[in-house]
């Protein structure tokens, strides 16, 4: 059987990605500059929202301290959190949204993907179930980015300055540890650096369409997978995803 | 009273309306995976459709309320997360009541077939999504009407 300390960080590393970036996007609810993508961000928040309930009630079963979903999302601290710190940035404009949306889906359809056959039953379910929604929400965000980098002189110009902003936070995506090798070892999940290339191939194709440059620069930062060290953003996302559980403890629906 | 048989169960189970689209039942959503007695316990195997649909802890309420209305006692609800939904499931009763509702009905080649309010053939997409998870929005260009499309997954 595998270790079941470093699947329970798996887990927690798949929804705390869902999580946090749901959250990112649901604060665009009402405030998108149409209403189409109003909507649209809404709906992919709250595929990520599902998506999450089903990794973190997972997680909690694994741990077997009876820890539910909702107590693992709401109860926890931001260095308990084991996101990459791609999904905590800020949203920036509507096109940084977008380019950092399409940057996850595109990790997040390779990596539901390969998870699909994982040896485990549970997470294999979880994807084949998340791995449909992915690839909805990576069509769109993928032409979305066309369409705005391949814009205006203005939108290109932004879409430009998101990737170069965002890029040094791909490569967190593709990093690997202990945990990582646990789980390759037990047939659960892939090894993080086996997905760059088929990464780097859908991405560029798309971005290269978008009339878009790739940064050359490989510095990448890194911290939230392993929980090393958050950018200071995640805190302030927590107290406003928090705030309920904070402000009044143990209250429920 | 007498155990009645799967075949009731369903039965009732297809008069129990979808929350977010009253005109289908839940049935016709093809959510409802399985219905078996163990002894004296009823089964119901239930799959979500979207991850995140809002209406999936409603849907479970109306289920447990619609079979203990009849007389089930003994009642678990699972969910079944595998294999994972798909619109192909959806009967084709629902399909017919979906259009003449105003809802396109998925089709396989991933966009609608005709305008559910005039059945023209001249249609674009405003955008991939809608008001609920399930739906994306189109626009007819013969009669000027947006509807919905229930989405092809």
């Amino acid at each position: 059987m595998a270790d079941q300390k470093a699947l329970f960080e798996f887990l927690l590393r798949m929804g705390d990605n869902s999580l946090i970036l749901g959250h990112r996007v649901s604060e665009w609810c009402g405030l998108s500059p149409v209403l189409e993508e109003d909507i649209a961000l809404a709906n992919t928040a709250l595929d990520l929202i599902g998506q999450t309930q089903f990794w973190l009630g997972l997680a909690g079963e694994v741990e077997g301290k009876a820890r539910s979903a909702d107590d693992l999302a709401f109860l926890r601290d931001a260095w308990d959190f084991r996101n990459v710190l791609l999904v905590e940035l800020p949203n920036g404009d509507f096109g940084q949204t977008l380019m950092r949306q399409f940057l996850y889906d595109a990790w997040s359809s390779i990596m539901l993907g390969r998870l699909m056959t994982s040896s485990d039953a549970r997470v294999a379910e979880i994807a084949a179930k998340a791995s449909k929604e992915v690839a909805y929400h990576v069509e769109r965000s993928g032409d979305t980015v066309v369409g705005l980098g391949d814009g205006t002189e203005e939108s290109h110009k932004r879409m430009q300055a998101a990737l170069d902003y965002l890029w040094p936070y791909v490569g967190e995506m593709f990093d690997g540890d202990e945990v990582d090798a646990a789980m390759v070892a037990a047939g659960i999940a892939p090894d993080p650096a086996g997905l760059r290339e088929e990464y780097d191939a859908f991405v560029g194709k798309v971005l290269n369409q978008a009339t878009l440059t790739v940064p050359t620069d490989v510095f990448h930062h890194k911290g939230g997978r392993t929980g090393y060290m958050h950018t200071e953003h995640l805190g302030h996302l927590l107290t406003s995803m928090q705030w309920l559980q904070r402000a009044y403890p143990g209250a429920t629906w | 009273m007498d155990q009645p048989t799967v075949d009731t169960i369903w039965d009732w189970l297809d008069q129990v309306p979808d929350p977010e689209i009253p005109v289908i039942s839940l049935v016709d959503l093809g959510i409802i995976r399985d219905v078996r007695w163990e002894g004296d316990m009823l089964n119901v195997a239930v799959t979500p459709t979207y991850s995140g649909c809002p209406a999936t802890s409603i849907i479970n309420i109306d289920i447990e309320t619609a079979l203990r209305d009849r007389g089930i006692e003994k009642l678990t609800l699972t969910q079944q997360l595998s294999p994972p939904w798909t619109t192909d499931w959806l009967t084709e009763k629902g399909k017919a009541k979906l259009e003449e509702y105003g809802i396109a009905p998925p089709s396989p080649k991933g966009e609608p077939d005709r305008c559910p309010n005039c059945g023209g053939h001249d249609l674009e997409r405003t955008s991939q999504f809608g008001s609920t998870p399930c739906k994306a929005l189109w626009r007819c260009r013969d009669c000027l009407e947006p509807f919905d499309y229930f989405k092809c997954i």
